[in-house]
Parts: structure tokens; C-alpha cells; sequence
């Protein structure tokens, strides 16, 4: 069990720095998970603290010590890769039994290591199989387990779900949960899905184009997403974003038409912004109470809830898109137009050229 | 597969078993040979029965031989095959593992150099190999049967495409669990491996059986030769009449290690040929 302290870290490859320097202090037994769209660097992140990609700047810190010119052997971490990557030609128990014995563990404790996870993962009658016997599922909880028998300091996880089905997937996620809050054990988790993302985590790290833009508690991310990549980010649907600028206690739309603002003390007048509110803040009103009507042109049925996309009465040229996440009940068909109310509190707003939140 | 019925079944087991019979009766031949008296083999027609002296021909071969004793020469070609293929094996899975697996200056000059080498088989190199291995007086010795043949440009490249295959996340997953270079290559990759070996040790043990120009050249005494000069020695020159029965004889016996390598690793042989699981 292990702090993680990782300082404007940097990394290059050739002339094209892919990481443009991340900070990020991780507390003991805290759940991390860093995610983001593919090629933002996640992953190479990961590599890093695993010692598998050398740094090109800054330092990492494990546990009070600096880590940077030390083979992973010597970091005492343990890494589940996203194509599990078990020895082909070893026994389940011989996968998990290899990193123990060659840091020469006695027989009878290796044994009782390897038992003990077998146990909590449920793997015990497969112990004697080879990996080619087992499913998916089985895999990932032995390359689950054999990190686990290290009792290492931190647990690195490389998108450990991305090969299983969807429900597996589900099943795997709770798992690694209870798992990690059983051994108290640091884990930092690398993922591109960002429901997983949301259940699994402590902390996000949300990551684009190699930096950092948020690192905050899943719900300060979700209600408080720092950029308008943030925003669009996390959440499904997507946040719904609109172009404009503030006048006076309006919001104007870059393709006409307006919507009012709670509080219009955000910004000077005629600055351009962006208007973020989630589908599931819009919610319907009577026609009276309208602060937006929106012209539907698809829906969406989920059961529990029917989205609905449409576009801004009022926004005649481009931009004005929005969707709305309301109740299944809502009986709805294209070509409607739906009087629309927002929930208090829940309209974001950013700066158009930063990007950054308002 | 296509499927034949009646007269097309007939057809296809017709055409095999022509030529099975083409391929297997000289050998059958030369058993029936190894069977018989000299002068039953010289008189016209040579008979197509097995003859009652069997044992007579092969322990006088075995023992005696006309140049050398057979059994002498069969040792010596099993101890050649043995080296060469133990040997190229050896050589060029670790020279494959060094070029595939560390970074090094002039590493692919190293893996062009080995690769050029394979337009330099021995033949065309024989007269300064020679040279070499006699100033080492390595003449009439079983160093200088075998090590002259031992590199290998060949074996190198196939353990080089093998590894190339080997996922990386193996050997990531070796080095978080604290596996050294060493260690990953004889705990992963020589268990993962074991097939393209056994499939290679036939292939290279034939190769090694089988040299006739180097050992012809490398031993002038009759003790150290090998079984295939050996039989090219017994075989009848202008003015004598040499021995049939018992270079028949001899013949058979040449036959039979290689048949018995490829026997008992044929499963593994074609495993290795065919295998594509990771």
C-alpha cells in the first residue's frame, strides 16, 4: 500500500511530447481511474508508472520513493493488461505462482497466496487448466489473481475489460471494485468508457491531448466539469452545448433566438460563450412556462426514458441541436414542439476560445 | 475436400498406390539384397524373395563392414546429426532472441550479416572452411565434422518470425512479475517454442545425416567416417567386386535413424508446422 505522487510528467517520443505534463497526487488505498478518448495518452500514462515507458520529465513517486530509473520489478506494483496476457503454456496456478516464485517465495506460502485468491476470485476448479481452456471471464480473473498474490503497493489496470461482452463487463466492474476495497490496496485504471469510468472511481482523471483537464470526484466531474471537453465528455448522452454570447440577462444564439439566464453575472456583455445543459436537466413544462420549444426530429425509446432530438425554435441557421432526456411516459412523436424548462441550477457555461468553465 | 464416389475412389487409390510402389520398391530391393548371397545378386535375375541370410549380412556388416565397421559409421553420422542439429539450434535461437528482444548498436546489420549467410552454403565455401579447420586440426575429429555446419542463417530467421509473434504484453507482463532477460527466455519463450524446435531438430538432424562433401573432405581415416560416405566407399570400383550383400545391408541400416527421428517426432513435427495458437 502506496501513495502515488506523479509531478509534471512528460513524455516524448522523438521530437512529438504526447504528454504534455500531468500532476497528480494519489492517496493510499485511493481508486483512480483516467480516461479519455483514444490517443490522449492514458495509456502511456500508465506505462510510466509501470516502468514499461521511460519518463521523459518530471518524476514519479511511489511510496515516498522515486521511481523513475527503476524496473518494474523494483516499483512492487502489479499490472492487469487489456489482453490479460497470461503465460500460454502455464497452469492458471502457475501463472499466478510465477511472479512469487521468483522473488522466492517458499512453496507453502505461494500456495497459501495463490488459494487465497483463487478463493476471492471464485477461480479454484480451474487452477490446473491452461488458459486456452478458459472463457473470457476466467482469464480476467486469473490475470486479476495474479496480480493480486503480489500484495503489491499499487495496482495498475490497462482497460482490463474492454475484451468482454457487455455483461461480463458489468459483473467484472463491481468485482474489481469490492476487490480493490478488500485489500485497500492503491489502483490506478485506465479506461475509454466512461460509465466505467464513473462507477469504478475515487477520482477521474479526465484526459485529452495528453493533459489533464480535470481530476476531481466522479460527481464534482459530472456537475462541475471544468471544460467544455469535460462536458461533452462525461455523461450520455452527451452534454448539449450551444454558441453564442451573453446580453444582458440573455443568452443569444449564434443561430438566433434566445434563452434566459438564472444569473447573467457571469460574463461581460457580447463575450461569445458556450451553453451547456445535460438532456437529463431539460424536462417538459406547460406551454406557458417555456424557457425553450424544441422541434423534434427523432426519438429515441430506452424504456425508462425516450430521448428526444430536435432543434431550437427560434435557431434558424446552424447550431441550436439539442437533445432532451425525459420520462418514458412522455408519449412524444416527430414533428412536435416541446416546451422545455430547465432545472435550476444546471445550466454550465464556458469560455469559447479556452474552452475553460465559467 | 472433395468428395469422389465409386469409380473416382478407385481412381485416386489406384494413382497412390502407383506410387507408393514406385517410391517403396527399390528400397524393398535393397532389403531383398541385404538378404541374399553376393553371387545370388550378380547372377541374372536377381531374385525378388527374401533369402535365408538376414542375420549372416547384417552382423558382418555391423561389425565388420568392408572399409569399417557399419555400427562404427553409424555412430559417428548420429554423434555429426546430433551436433549439428543440437548445435544450430542452440546458436541461432539465442542470436534470434538478441536480435528480436534487446536494442543494440548495429542490430540489423548483425541480423543482415547472419541473413547474407545464406547464400554461402558450405559448398560454396569449401575450400577455406577447410583450411580454417585444418590449421585448427580439427581433421578426423567430430569437432570438425560438426562445427563448420553449425551456423545457421536459416533457423535464426524462423526463431526470429516465431518471435515476432509472441505478444508484447508477454514479455511486459514477465517484467512486472520481475522476470530478468534470462529468466524470461527460459521460463516463456523456449517452453513456447518447443514445437518450432522439434519441427526444426527433424528438419536439421536429416540435413546433418545426410552431408556427404564435408566429412568426405574433414576424415581420411576409415574410423571416423560417416555412414553416407562410408556406403559410397563400399560400393563396387572398376576392378573389384566389392560386397553386395553387406553394403545392402548397410544401406538399410543408413535408413533407418532418420525414419526413426521423423517417427517419433512427427506429431510435434507437424504440430510445429501447423500450429498458429499463441
Amino acid at each position: 500500500m502506496a501513495t502515488i505522487s506523479i509531478k509534471d510528467i512528460t513524455k516524448s517520443y522523438g521530437k512529438t511530447e504526447v504528454i504534455h505534463g500531468v500532476s497528480l497526487d494519489v492517496a493510499d488505498g485511493e481508486f483512480i481511474v483516467i480516461v479519455g478518448p483514444s490517443g490522449c495518452g492514458k495509456s502511456t500514462l500508465l506505462r510510466m508508472v509501470a516502468g514499461l515507458e521511460r519518463i521523459t520529465g518530471g518524476t514519479i513517486d511511489i511510496g515516498g520513493r522515486v521511481v523513475n530509473e527503476l524496473e518494474p520489478r523494483e516499483r512492487d506494483i502489479a499490472m492487469v493488461f487489456q489482453n490479460y496476457a497470461l503465460y500460454p503454456h502455464m497452469s492458471v496456478f502457475d501463472n499466478m505462482a510465477y511472479g512469487l516464485k521468483i522473488a522466492g517465495q517458499s512453496k507453502a506460502e505461494i500456495k497459501q497466496r495463490v488459494d487465497k485468491a483463487a478463493a476471492m476470485l471464485q477461480i479454484e476448479p480451474y487452477l490446473e487448466r491452461k488458459p486456452r481452456a478458459l472463457s473470457g471471464g476466467q482469464r480476467q480473473r486469473v490475470a486479476m489473481g495474479r496480480a493480486l498474490v503480489r500484495q503489491p503497493a499499487v495496482f495498475l489496470f490497462d482497460e482490463p475489460l474492454s475484451n468482454l461482452d457487455a455483461k461480463l463487463r458489468v459483473q467484472m466492474r463491481l468485482e474489481i471494485k469490492q476487490m480493490q476495497r478488500a485489500v485497500g490496496t492503491t489502483a490506478l485504471y485506465v479506461t475509454h468508457d466512461q460509465v466505467e469510468a464513473m462507477t469504478l472511481a475515487d477520482r477521474l482523471v479526465v484526459m485529452n491531448g495528453g493533459v489533464a483537464e480535470q481530476i476531481d470526484t466522479p460527481m464534482a466531474v459530472y456537475e462541475r466539469p471544468a471544460t467544455r471537453f469535460v462536458a461533452g465528455f462525461i455523461g450520455s448522452p452527451a452534454m448539449n452545448i450551444l454558441q453564442g454570447s451573453v446580453t444582458d440577462k440573455h443568452f443569444a444564439l449564434e443561430g438566433g433566438g434566445t434563452l434566459a439566464l438564472e444569473d447573467a453575472g457571469y460574463a461581460e456583455k457580447g463575450r461569445p460563450i458556450l451553453f451547456g445543459v445535460r438532456p437529463e436537466h431539460l424536462r417538459l413544462v406547460p406551454a406557458a412556462d417555456a424557457v425553450l420549444n424544441l422541434g423534434v426530429t427523432a426519438i429515441e425509446t430506452l424504456g425508462a426514458d425516450t430521448l428526444a432530438h430536435g432543434k431550437l425554435a427560434g435557431a434558424n441557421g446552424v447550431g441550436g441541436e439539442l437533445v432532451a432526456r425525459l420520462p418514458g411516459s412522455a408519449r412524444l412523436s416527430v414533428g412536435d414542439t416541446l416546451p422545455l424548462a430547465i432545472e435550476p441550477g444546471m445550466t454550465h457555461l464556458f469560455d469559447a476560445e479556452s474552452g475553460r468553465r465559467l | 475436400m472433395v468428395e469422389k464416389r465409386g469409380f473416382g475412389t478407385f481412381l485416386v487409390h489406384a494413382v497412390l498406390i502407383v506410387g507408393i510402389a514406385i517410391v517403396c520398391f527399390p528400397i524393398y530391393l535393397t532389403f531383398v539384397g541385404s538378404t541374399l548371397t553376393h553371387f545370388e545378386i550378380i547372377r541374372p535375375p536377381m531374385p525378388l524373395l527374401p533369402g535365408p541370410h538376414l542375420i549372416d549380412n547384417y552382423t558382418q556388416a555391423l561389425t565388420q563392414g568392408i572399409t569399417a565397421p557399419v555400427g562404427r559409421m553409424l555412430f559417428n553420422s548420429f554423434v555429426m546429426a546430433m551436433g549439428i542439429a543440437v548445435g544450430k539450434i542452440a546458436i541461432s535461437i539465442l542470436s534470434a532472441y538478441a536480435i528480436v528482444y534487446f536494442r543494440f548498436p548495429f542490430r540489423m546489420l548483425a541480423f543482415w550479416a547472419i541473413f547474407m549467410t545464406l547464400m554461402l552454403p558450405v559448398e560454396v565455401r569449401i575450400v577455406p572452411t577447410y583450411q580454417v579447420a585444418a590449421s585448427l586440426g580439427l581433421l578426423n575429429s567430430y569437432t570438425g565434422l560438426i562445427l563448420p555446419l553449425i551456423a545457421s542463417a536459416t533457423a535464426t530467421f524462423l526463431f526470429r518470425q516465431f518471435f515476432m509473434t509472441v505478444p508484447d504484453e508477454l514479455v511486459e507482463a514477465a517484467r512486472v512479475d520481475g522476470a530478468g532477460p534470462l529468466r524470461f527466455f527460459k521460463d516463456i519463450l523456449l517452453p513456447l517454442s518447443v514445437t518450432n524446435i522439434a519441427a526444426l531438430f527433424v528438419i536439421l538432424f536429416i540435413y546433418g545425416w545426410n552431408q556427404f562433401l564435408w566429412p568426405l573432405l574433414i576424415t581420411t581415416k576409415p574410423e571416423m567416417n560417416t555412414i553416407v560416405m562410408g556406403l559410397k566407399q563400399m560400393m563396387p570400383t572398376a576392378d573389384d567386386y566389392g560386397n553386395w550383400p553387406v553394403t545392402m545391408a548397410a544401406a538399410m541400416l543408413a535408413v533407418l535413424p532418420p525414419v526413426a527421428v521423423v517417427l517419433f517426432m512427427q506429431r510435434l513435427f507437424v504440430k510445429g508446422l501447423v500450429e498458429t495458437e499463441k
